[in-house]
């Protein structure tokens, strides 16, 4: 009877829950960055002296890491002293973007999240119910323990097949968004199912959650596998995790079906995500910067596929290339493989794990007029710091095929 | 919301998929902990003279999925601050909405298509119509859910738990 989102609330309240119904719900982890923690702990200071449980408060100064401004580092202070006096989590510059940290060590299949940032559903694909809200929402989590919530409908993604080479669950998300709209699936629970889905391996499922909100869900979750297990043990070592998948007659106000062979590498063209379209349509395109990283793709396997494209190679001169591992565990995988060193003699920048220029504010604002190449999951005008510049969104192989031409290429010329 | 059920005031109308990067650039991000000196730049990529011209009372306008984006509840507060009367629009993105109401903004969900840039808007919240005192004609508004409304009266979360110490849904 029940999806994965009504499965994992019926739990948590020991009763069944119907999409529409207001619910009170415990919440396992909320957390914070650097750009929601100090309104969060200002509403929280107005209402509340006690986090219900400091081991379930995560703070993450992951967005202007290290600090380009005063202002910041006063904010980070701010963080920071908050974190000390109430015992909940600090994560320190250097250590990574909160949705990494938080699928690589903390949440777990049928935990209830919330995130000050609205990238948290990246960590559906865990098949965590964990969604973005407000500054106040969150410090509302920290205080009770719980918060409220609109038990959401679900639509079910259903991809078959299997992607073709040169074509990643990037290129797949880009894709199904550019088909739904960015608010194609807006406050839903979209759900990812299929045998291209299962064939994915966790660190590209990853990718396919995070970009769930850009077409407006609430969450975007994948049911747990042998892939999903592997994943979490790779890291935790042996500890028992919950199976989180829909009932085989769970209800679905809507399905869409896609095939996978049938879609090519694409991009995300200025200024909308869902502005997607096939390599072949914006291939030699000049681009001034390419930036591989963020919670989108900057994990060790989207590492991989770009150094396999940039090792022996130089980027083109016009071209800024700029790299930030998503994590300190990515960051240090990455020089022990040897693929960091790649990087930098291709020419690239290698920045510290953190979001980077995504957020727009420092180490990449690109110039006036500017074209970027970016794996990051956003491209709204003015996103990376100038409102003149225009952002690509695509998979770390385009980005590092582009880098190499100073045009958009398709990847598969290099594969 | 009490006391401000009849709203009025003049259109700044706006297209689809307004970002939450359209109403507060992340390049003002070091601003977030100075909300005055913030909210001197909403809505700005936008509009630039949005931030300029803009009056107490006045209404933003907007097609479908307003607030798309981040999560930052910086983009409703600024609006609050500008003292924009409501927002009203064909449809909101999720967290944007929720935080639009966590801050006592009201945003309603009405079909935009007939008004226009510069009309003059009479809302009338509880009977749930917008009149176009421009073009003569009255607009539905669909009804928030009453956890919504309780919020709203009350002038913001922060606000509803003060007073009843407890969250607006119970189980």
């Amino acid at each position: 009877m029940a999806t994965m989102a009504e499965k994992i609330f019926s739990w948590k309240l020991g009763r069944d829950v119907e999409p529409g119904e207001f619910v009170v719900a415990p919440v396992d982890i909320s957390y914070f960055q650097d750009g929601t923690g100090p309104l969060g702990i200002r509403r929280f200071n107005e209402f509340s002296d006690k986090v219900a449980d400091p081991r379930k408060v995560h703070f993450f100064i992951d967005h202007a890491s290290p600090s380009p401004r005063k202002e910041l580092s006063n904010d980070h202070r701010f963080i920071r002293e908050f974190a000390r006096r109430m015992g909940t989590y600090l994560h320190e510059y250097g250590e990574g973007i909160s949705h990494q940290i938080m699928v690589e060590e903390f949440a777990k299949p049928g935990d209830i999240i919330v995130g000050a940032d609205s990238h948290t559903c990246t960590l559906g694909a865990l098949a965590a119910f964990a969604t973005g809200v407000g500054s106040t929402d969150a410090a509302i989590a920290m205080s009770e323990g719980g918060l409220w919530f609109r038990i959401p409908e679900s639509y079910r993604i259903e991809v078959s097949g299997e992607l073709e080479k040169g074509v990643y669950s990037k290129d797949l998300i880009l894709y199904i968004i550019g088909k739904l709209g960015a608010d194609g699936a807006t406050y839903k629970s979209a759900e990812f199912h299929g045998e291209a889905i299962s064939k994915l391996s966790q660190e590209a499922r990853f990718t396919i959650s995070n970009m769930a909100i850009e077409m407006g869900a609430k969450v975007g979750l994948i049911p747990t596998d042998d892939e999903t297990f592997r994943y979490l043990k790779s890291i935790r070592g042996d500890q028992e995790f919950l199976n989180v998948v829909p009932d085989e007659d769970a209800s679905y106000e809507k399905t869409f079906y896609f095939d996978a062979k049938n879609i090519p590498p694409g991009v995300a063209a200025p200024h909308n995500v869902d502005n997607w379209k096939p390599i072949d349509e914006v291939a030699g395109t000049p681009i001034n910067q390419v930036y591989i990283g963020t919670c989108t793709n900057g994990r060790i396997e989207d590492f991989r596929i770009a150094a396999q494209i940039l090792k022996g190679r130089k980027k083109h001169r016009d071209v800024t290339l700029i790299i930030a591992p998503a994590s300190k565990r990515v960051y240090i995988q990455a020089v022990t493989e040897g693929l960091i060193k790649i990087f930098i003699e291709a020419g690239g920048v290698v920045l510290p794990p953190g979001c980077g220029p995504c957020v727009g504010i420092h180490a990449g604002v690109p110039a006036d007029n500017e074209v970027v190449l970016s794996t990051q999951n956003r491209n709204f005008k003015g996103r990376m710091g100038n409102p003149s510049a225009e952002i690509y969104l695509a998979s770390p192989a385009t980005a590092a095929a582009s880098a190499l031409k100073g045009v958009i290429t398709d990847p598969r010329e290099y594969l | 919301m009490e006391g401000m059920t009849i709203l009025r005031g003049r259109v700044w109308k706006f297209g689809d998929n307004i970002s939450t990067d359209h109403i507060i650039p992340g390049r003002y991000y070091h601003l977030r902990s100075n909300l005055p000196e913030l909210a001197k730049h909403v809505m700005e990529d936008a509009d630039p003279e949005f931030p300029k011209k803009v009056k107490p009372g006045d209404f933003i306008v907007a097609g479908k999925n307003f607030g798309m984006g981040s999560s930052r509840e910086h983009a409703a507060i600024v609006i609050k601050l500008a003292n924009v009367s409501a927002v009203i629009a064909k449809s909101f993105a999720r967290i944007f909405f929720r935080n639009a109401i966590n801050n006592g903004l009201p945003v309603i969900i009405a079909d935009t298509d007939k008004i226009d840039d510069g009309d003059e808007l009479e809302v009338d919240l509880e009977k749930g119509v917008i009149r176009n005192l421009t073009k003569n004609i009255e607009i539905k508004i669909q009804p928030l859910p009453k956890v919504m409304l309780d919020i709203l009266k009350e002038g913001g979360i922060v606000e509803y738990i003060k007073k009843y110490s407890r969250l607006p849904v119970t189980e």
